[in-house]
């Protein structure tokens, strides 16, 4: 095993010192892992932590082999490990939607989900929405200038998209009442709807 | 060669100036491509975090890191504070930890212990009483103007107590009121911070900073180094709004960890820090007795105002009681207020909109009392005194604008007295306006422009995008004047390395840059044209760049395509400095806007909450280079001003002076789904167009409140005197309105 201090941090317990604590303390940071677990009682669960382990996190569509630590979010995984920067932290919680993905075709706050409890699941991030061929909630964001700072925008495209991926006719009125989990400073709201809009007239799926 | 002339094309001839363009950048916003200083992650770099000092006053004993320096992952614990310091308030960072992860440096940071000595604390600035009593308050200034002098031997003082007394009592209404504003914080999505590296004894600082120009010495001066070994870094700043201008000691520090580690450090305040010490707004409260003709002609204005500055003297202004109104006779005093919270910082367009807020409402109220539509109130007292007329909006405009909004509005049509509109059950509905004025106008600043010879250009500046779109504007300008597609240029900002360029604060931004991107682009433009005028052998000042060409004016086959032309400068790139100065005769940019706001409200009187139906911005601001930018940052300024007219505060407890909601779920701002219609009007007639550039950040943000307050009043026939008018507050205003 890597000393878990070189790499990219761990809080310097070793699995093995770990593993001599108590069982209280293993059972306080256990964590039942594996997508598609239909009931507790079909798998064993795994404990992991809290040193560095190994993890597979699918996104955007590729895997990547990873050593975190237990405590890590996803966000910090992220942002630190992978360069992805698209998500954004900026509350402690899940308050201000600038660090929303979406997992499972569902939005989830990156900040405040474990990377661990997302191995086998489908996550996907901001950075997927762009390219050379970007999604049209983006492209719709810059048509109606739903950016002014623009720290807000990439957590609010992913809001968008997911929404729009749920309701796909969205009218004005149920935009205004279901995107109200992201925060802007700047006041790109009125764009925002705009933008929404635009993707439900051109099809959400474009 | 003619001495240089600068000049905008004609209105009407332009492929892109004054047509809605698309954010350059805007892609690169929109799909998390753009890298903010929070997102700069060089090889090996560290994340350090500063710890706030969890006291609102007290003298620092010790501070011990030892703990946090044992904790696996920390790799360094500094002290940002000494023995025998004094902290004046919560959240003051007292020490930075930087380790491998943020969960290493969360327990670090936990891990450091502080022995205090607790000092008296004080934090209600809305109690004027209380702050006399804990000797918190002092003069901060006040004057009086009156029409009448004083008799020669009699007191000034006493005559002005007699006058006033007498204006008051002959006049037709006379309104009493009480107003405020609380403190609000700058709240920037990104925090403050930086990503600090180290090559040699060069340092980059990847700084969130609305300053790239001015910021260097900063750094040099206490790491001892020179300004030209520092370079800042800036391409996207997550918010800033007047609260990013300076370095900052824990950027500072992170500089210096970052030298001393020998690893790239990045320090980015937490939610809690930032709120707490990174940027606030002054309050006001004011008393006031206002005294006006039966035509609600305001005659008499006497008032105290007080509010904070925090922990240091300041606060609002007397220049702004009343705001944009100048009754003939008008006594102002002014108190402010030391409390325990962090000095505040330059807030957009600081000082108006509370001065909007105090004053505007009392104008108002004038128009409750005599039963007047608050439209003629307040066309009835917009100043036509030549000398006012110097520092503020053109009387005329005022009135053009006011006509637009109310149309836009339908205000006629919609308008009620005061409190005697139709209720829907419990829910009312009401109409408020106000007006704002602002300075703006290009600051000083050059810019590179450099045409290689295979036809590329760019454009470099030392300036920023606060979320303007700088760099879409300074495109679409140098692209208009060498006569190519919005691709044909690329722009550089974000770094200290390039001409100066000002600080984005005062609305000086888009016209600084358009000055001194203007001046270079028609400046290299002439040069290139006289090595086209050589080859084509023609007068070089016949030579027109329009739709990827150079040509004689109305000759169009004679000329050179764009890359024919750039050609000519052989294995050289051309390069050439624009520079602008203030003082210089040749403007293309000038100064002072104005605005009309109109707001309508639904009120329900059973829970006090308030909803916004419809809000009208009439804005001016000069020759507008792109029209989706300038319409965004009205929208974005409505929408701020809806957050400080009915949700956001800063609430601290009197006892410990904890700011207590310094998280982004206790701190409540505008939603999506909050902020109804919203229409915005750029006025721009010919002669709007003719005075050039000015800038338009502050203006907008100015008139909300009070034009939200205004409605309220007029929905209720009550006012909810202080903001923001959160529901126990108009509940409260409703009790006392019947109980009184």
């Amino acid at each position: 095993m890597k000393d878990p201090r070189s790499s990219n941090g761990t809080g310097g317990h070793s699995r093995r010192a770990f593993l001599k604590g108590t069982s209280a303390a293993a059972a306080a940071t256990a964590f039942v892992t594996g997508a598609g677990v239909a009931t507790a009682a079909d798998v064993k669960p795994r404990v992991v932590g809290p040193g560095a382990t190994s993890v597979t996190l699918n996104i955007n569509g590729k895997d990547y082999e990873l050593k975190v630590e237990p405590r890590m979010t996803l966000l910090e995984v992220l942002r630190w490990q992978l360069d992805l920067t698209g998500a954004k932290p900026v509350s402690v919680d899940a308050s201000s939607g600038a660090a929303t993905v979406i997992i499972d075709g569902k939005p989830a706050a990156a900040n405040t989900t474990l990377a661990v409890a997302c191995a086998g699941k489908k996550i996907q991030t901001v950075e997927s929405l762009g390219g050379a061929k970007p999604d049209p909630v983006a492209t719709a964001f810059v048509h109606n200038d739903a950016m002014q700072c623009g720290f807000c925008t990439p957590g609010f495209v992913v809001s968008v998209r997911a929404f729009l991926d749920k309701h796909p006719k969205a009218t004005e009125q149920e935009i205004r009442a279901g995107l109200n989990s992201n925060l802007c400073r700047c006041g790109t709201y009125a764009n925002v709807i705009m933008a929404a809009m635009e993707v439900v007239k051109g099809g959400a799926r474009g | 060669m003619a001495k240089a002339k600068y000049n905008w094309p004609k209105r009407g001839t332009t492929s892109l100036i004054g047509k809605q363009q698309d954010r350059v950048d805007g892609l690169a916003k929109a799909t998390g491509a753009a890298k903010y200083s929070y997102d700069i992650n060089p090889p090996n770099v560290l994340l350090a975090r500063a710890l706030g000092c969890p006291h609102a006053h007290c003298n620092i004993k010790s501070i011990d890191l030892s703990a946090a320096a044992k904790i696996p992952g920390v790799i360094k614990v500094a002290a940002m504070k000494k023995p025998g310091d004094e902290i004046r308030w919560q959240g003051d960072p007292i020490a930075v930890v930087v380790g491998e992860t943020e969960g290493a440096v969360a327990e670090g940071l936990k891990a450091i212990k502080l022995d205090y000595e607790a000092l008296p604390i004080f934090v209600n600035d809305e109690d004027l009483a209380a702050a006399e009593k804990a000797d918190r308050a002092s003069g901060g200034g006040g004057n009086t103007q009156l029409e009448k002098e004083a008799p020669e031997g009699t007191d000034e003082d006493k005559f002005a107590d007699q006058e006033i007394e007498r204006l008051l009592k002959e006049s037709a209404a006379v309104v009493e009121g009480y107003y405020g504003i609380d403190v609000i914080t700058h709240m920037c999505l990104e925090p403050h911070g930086a990503t600090c590296e180290w090559e040699g004894k060069q340092l980059t600082a990847h700084l969130s900073t609305q300053n790239v120009s001015g910021t260097a010495s900063q750094f040099a001066t206490p790491l001892e180094i020179t300004a030209d070994e520092v370079t800042i870094h800036c391409d996207y700043i997550g918010g800033g709004f007047g609260s990013k201008f300076q370095a900052d000691t824990w950027n500072v520090i992170a500089a210096k960890l970052a030298k001393e580690i020998g690893r790239p450090v990045k320090l980015m305040l937490d939610r809690d820090t930032e709120l707490k010490t990174a940027g606030c707004r002054p309050s006001g409260y004011i008393k006031v007795r206002i005294g006006a003709d039966k035509d609600g002609f305001v005659n008499v204005w006497d008032s105290h105002h007080w509010g904070t500055n925090g922990s240091t003297p300041g606060g609002v202004g007397q220049e702004v009681i009343p705001y944009v109104f100048n009754p003939p006779n008008r006594r102002r005093k002014r108190t402010t207020i030391l409390t325990n919270a962090s000095p505040t910082r330059a807030w957009r367009a600081p000082n108006h909109p509370q001065g909007c807020a105090m004053s505007q409402t009392a104008y108002d109220d004038i128009a409750a009392k005599l039963g007047m539509d608050s439209y003629d109130v307040f066309l009835r007292n917009i100043p036509t005194d030549p000398e006012d007329e110097a520092k503020i909006l053109k009387h005329d405009r005022y009135v053009e604008e006011m006509k637009i909004a109310a149309r836009l509005m339908d205000w006629k049509a919609k308008w009620h007295a005061h409190g005697k509109g139709p209720a829907k059950g419990s829910v009312v509905s009401g109409l408020g306006m106000a007006i704002h004025t602002w300075g703006g106008g290009g600051q000083a600043g050059g810019c590179l422009i450099r045409i290689h010879p295979d036809g590329g250009v760019e454009v470099s500046l030392g300036s920023q995008d606060l979320g303007t779109g700088t760099r879409t504007v300074i495109n679409m300008i140098a692209a208009e004047t060498f006569g190519l597609p919005i691709e044909g240029v690329t722009v550089n900002i974000g770094s200290s390395k390039y001409p100066r360029s000002s600080a984005s604060g005062g609305s000086v931004t888009v016209a600084g840059v358009s000055e001194a991107t203007r001046r270079g682009s028609q400046d290299s433009l002439r040069k290139l044209c006289e090595l086209v005028g050589k080859k084509l052998d023609v007068d070089p000042t016949t030579l027109v760049a329009s739709k990827g060409r150079i040509f004689v004016e109305e000759k169009a086959d004679k000329g050179l395509s764009w890359k024919e032309a750039c050609s000519l400068l052989g294995m050289t790139p051309q390069e050439v400095k624009g520079e602008f100065q203030r003082a210089d005769d040749n403007h293309l940019s000038s100064s002072i806007v104005g605005g009309v706001q109109m707001a309508e409200v639904e009120v329900d009187k059973d829970t006090g909450l308030i909803r916004m139906k419809k809000f009208v911005a009439v804005q001016d601001m000069g020759l507008i280079i792109n029209p989706r930018g300038a319409t965004s940052q009205i929208y974005g300024a409505v929408i701020m001003g809806i957050a400080a007219a009915l949700f956001e505060q800063r609430i601290m407890d009197p006892t410990s002076g904890a700011f207590l909601n310094a998280e982004i779920a206790d701190y409540k701002l505008a939603r999506l789904g909050d902020i109804g219609e919203i229409v915005v009007e750029l006025y721009q007639p010919d002669s709007e167009y003719e005075r050039g550039v000015v800038g338009l950040g502050e203006p907008p943000a100015i008139s909300p409140c009070a034009a939200i307050s205004n409605a309220v009043a007029n929905a209720l026939g009550v006012r909810v005197p202080v903001l923001p008018m959160i529901p126990s507050r108009v509940l409260d205003a409703l009790k006392k309105a019947r109980t009184a």
